[in-house]
């Protein structure tokens, strides 16, 4: 089609537009609200539709005229930019973790600015555990949340029937969550791909209705409170102590601040996503990092070299966990506070989003997606409602746009012509 | 004896909605090999489009119930069948012949942007659907227990029952009936062959989609309340449904909907009501475990 072809894609536009319309009227166009006498009637936003297809008409127009017909791909520029990153991913890391410990320091900082960070390098470091399940071993794992919820009850549980303080339980969290992960591993991970992802979700499911019905133990929908709060290795954050006890600010002789315990749990944070990072990238390069990439680009070619599918895929499975748990037992401490609430399959799929949108397998990708998706709510208080909005249409577009993420580890060297597919 | 007739009454009345969503995930699976994970926010949508036509009708002023149940289920089908197609063409479409994970992706994220359109566009509190259809039929034992069936029930038997039997007169007898039986065999091939490929999918997401706001209105009858997210738990049970069956299989999928049902009407009859998605969520990973064909299911062969 030559640009000046203007007919044809008005036309086009238009039955985008009415398809619009038939799909908004009823559910944007009419919305139910109980009447006065209890049953429902409509309360009508038509100019909301009027908008809606007045929008998808003037976006299917426009995306017609700049593509030309072409299907939106992969483009030089921006795979340019993924592979920049991607050579001087070193370089970017060892800044972006300067910028991160300096953080606290910087003139800008304030409580609420390091409660932010601390809630991004969680993120982050959820992101990295799942990328050894995900990224690196190409299971899809949709039910990660369970094992971060098994570490932090595990903690909670501990800290509370035997007073185990926060450095004990890590191991402890860390040690259960792998332990969930190879039970739930062992039987399933003989399954093809998207069982694997389906059976993942209803593990996932099973362990929040668990924690919601089991009463005696979880607390139930009201969950766990008053879980005692990290301590500087062993020197608590209070202001006047315990009897024998010497509290942070006497230690190093600084005027009492809430917000010490605020950078601690930081600087905690921080150190256990770094301790992540390093141990998934010095893992890749041993043989059996080696043996999950191989996996996730081909099983059979891996059995036919003598790799163990199952134990291999099986520690992976247990590592992410793991790691998982340790973020969990984080959690735990830095709320205080714990109930079945904070793990829905929505925040899995939020994990998942992290890892998919900065590209499979790729370090850095996951703090930049970490960064975007938990500052977007923070932007403006108007984009807390549409924030999943936004989330899934934005996990549509970019599997649509890059299929393997946007910093992309690496692209196959070779492809097959017809496994570009379709019938383009 | 009458209490267990009555569970088995409601599995089966439960199991047919099951059923029917079960289909959409079931052929969308046998012809492209994906889980439509956005399957269970189809039937939500069937179910939201079901109650906003009852409530337009009846500012309307038409209550006899017959012709409102029609008006709303030709409503319901020709909207979410829409639905449907579009989410195909926009989130699918262009993944065709893109690794493997990227469409499931591509579908939990569409799944999340529905569920989040219809809590935005109609509120997040359960809506609530005065009786349309009442009343059923009420036997009483001997030993002075009562059974009852409700009209809503024989109307979801007999709707699922006719379904059920045109739809396996299309698969059967008719040309888009034997495009999609060759898609499922193999796409490339069928292509070769002058099966339009991208049409029959399409259709194949338009009849998955009309199955689910069937049961997205019987379900809304049933219960009398909906809420934005009664696709998730509906989607993964119908899923279980489907690999219970045996995915692929369309008999099958309605199968193990019955399955499904009567496991989940017994366990809440004779356990505890508390944990009987668990169950749900334990059949499921029991059966790929030691099943993972399904009942009626073939095995896969996985060629280099």
């Amino acid at each position: 089609m030559a640009v000046g072809e203007l007919g044809p894609r008005v036309k086009d536009a238009g039955l985008a537009a009415l398809v619009a319309t038939a799909l908004l009227l009823p559910i944007l166009g009419m919305e139910t609200v109980p009447g006065p006498d209890g049953r429902l009637t409509l309360d009508f936003h038509l100019h909301l539709v009027a908008i809606g297809a007045l929008l998808v008409f003037a976006g299917r127009l426009a995306l017609s005229l700049l593509l030309h017909g072409r299907a939106l791909r992969p483009s030089g520029r921006a795979g340019a930019v993924a592979e920049f990153v991607s050579r001087h991913g070193t370089w970017f890391g060892l800044a972006g973790i300067a910028f991160a410990l300096a953080l606290p320091f910087l003139p800008f900082a304030s409580r609420y600015t390091i409660d932010v960070a601390t809630t991004i390098v969680i993120y982050v470091m959820l992101g990295w555990g799942l990328n050894i399940v995900v990224g690196l071993a190409g299971l899809l794992d949709l039910g990660y949340v369970a094992f971060y919820a098994v570490g932090a009850y595990s903690y909670a549980l501990f800290a509370q029937w035997f007073g185990l303080g926060f450095w004990a339980c890590l191991p402890i969290a860390g040690l259960l969550a792998a332990t969930a992960g190879v039970l739930l591993g062992f039987p399933v991970l003989r399954l093809r791909g998207d069982y694997l992802a389906i059976v993942t979700l209803g593990f996932g499911e099973i362990i929040r209705l668990v924690l919601i019905n089991w009463h005696e133990v979880t607390g139930g929908p009201n969950g766990i409170a008053d879980i005692p709060r990290p301590s500087f290795f062993g020197f608590p954050f209070t202001r006047s102590p315990a009897e024998g006890e010497t509290a942070f600010h006497e230690l190093f002789g600084l005027e009492f601040s809430t917000l010490h315990r605020v950078i601690f749990l930081y600087y905690l944070a921080l150190a256990l996503a770094l301790i992540t990072n390093l141990f998934v990238l010095r893992i890749r390069k041993l043989p059996i990092g080696r043996a999950w990439e191989a996996l996730r680009e081909d099983e059979i070619a891996c059995k036919a070299l003598g790799i163990n599918p199952t134990n291999t895929k099986l520690t992976a499975f247990a590592l992410g966990a793991m790691f998982g748990g340790f973020a969990g037992s984080f959690f735990a401490t830095r709320q205080g506070f714990i109930s079945p609430e904070s793990f829905t399959f929505i925040e899995s799929a939020i994990i998942l989003a992290i890892v998919v949108l900065g590209g499979m397998g790729s370090q850095i990708g996951v703090v930049l997606a970490a960064a975007v998706i938990v500052l977007l709510p923070e932007i403006g208080r108007e984009f807390e409602t549409y924030r999943m909005l936004i989330f899934g249409a934005a996990m549509v577009l970019i599997m649509i746009w890059r299929p393997r993420g946007l910093l992309a580890h690496r692209e196959p060297t070779l492809t097959l012509a017809a496994a570009r597919g379709g019938r383009r | 004896m009458a209490y267990f007739l009555q569970q088995l009454i409601n599995g089966v009345a439960l199991g047919m909605v099951y059923g029917l969503i079960a289909i959409g995930y079931s052929m969308v699976y046998g012809i492209i090999g994906m889980i439509n994970f956005a399957h269970g926010e189809i039937y939500m949508i069937g179910a939201f489009v079901s109650i906003i036509a009852f409530t337009l009708l009846g500012m309307l002023g038409i209550s006899w119930a017959p012709l409102a149940l029609v008006l709303v289920l030709i409503v319901a089908i020709l909207v979410t069948s829409l639905y449907g197609w579009t989410v195909e063409r926009i989130a699918y479409r262009p993944l065709r012949g893109s690794f493997r994970l990227a469409p499931l992706i591509s579908a939990i994220g569409m799944s999340i942007f529905l569920q989040t359109y219809v809590q935005i566009a109609q509120g997040a509190k359960i809506k609530p659907l005065q009786p349309v259809v009442t009343g059923g039929f009420v036997f009483t034992d001997p030993t002075g227990f009562t059974v009852t069936i409700s009209w809503i029930q024989i109307l979801i038997i007999v709707l699922t029952l006719v379904l059920m039997a045109g739809f396996t007169w299309v698969i059967t007898r008719t040309p888009l009936g034997r495009a999609q039986r060759a898609c499922q065999q193999d796409l490339k091939m069928a292509a070769l062959c002058g099966v339009d490929v991208d049409r029959t999918i399409s259709t194949t997401f338009v009849i998955g989609a009309a199955l689910a706001a069937v049961a997205g209105l019987m379900a809304t009858l049933y219960y009398g309340v909906i809420d934005f997210f009664i696709g998730f738990l509906a989607g993964v049970k119908a899923f279980t449904a489907a690999v219970l069956g045996g995915i692929g299989s369309i008999p099958g999928a309605m199968l193990g909907g019955l399955v499904l049902g009567l496991a989940e009407a017994f366990w809440s009859g004779y356990f505890s009501i508390e944990y009987k998605d668990v169950a749900a969520f334990t059949i499921l990973v029991v059966v790929l475990i030691f099943l993972p064909t399904g009942i009626l299911g073939k095995p896969e062969i996985e060629k280099v």
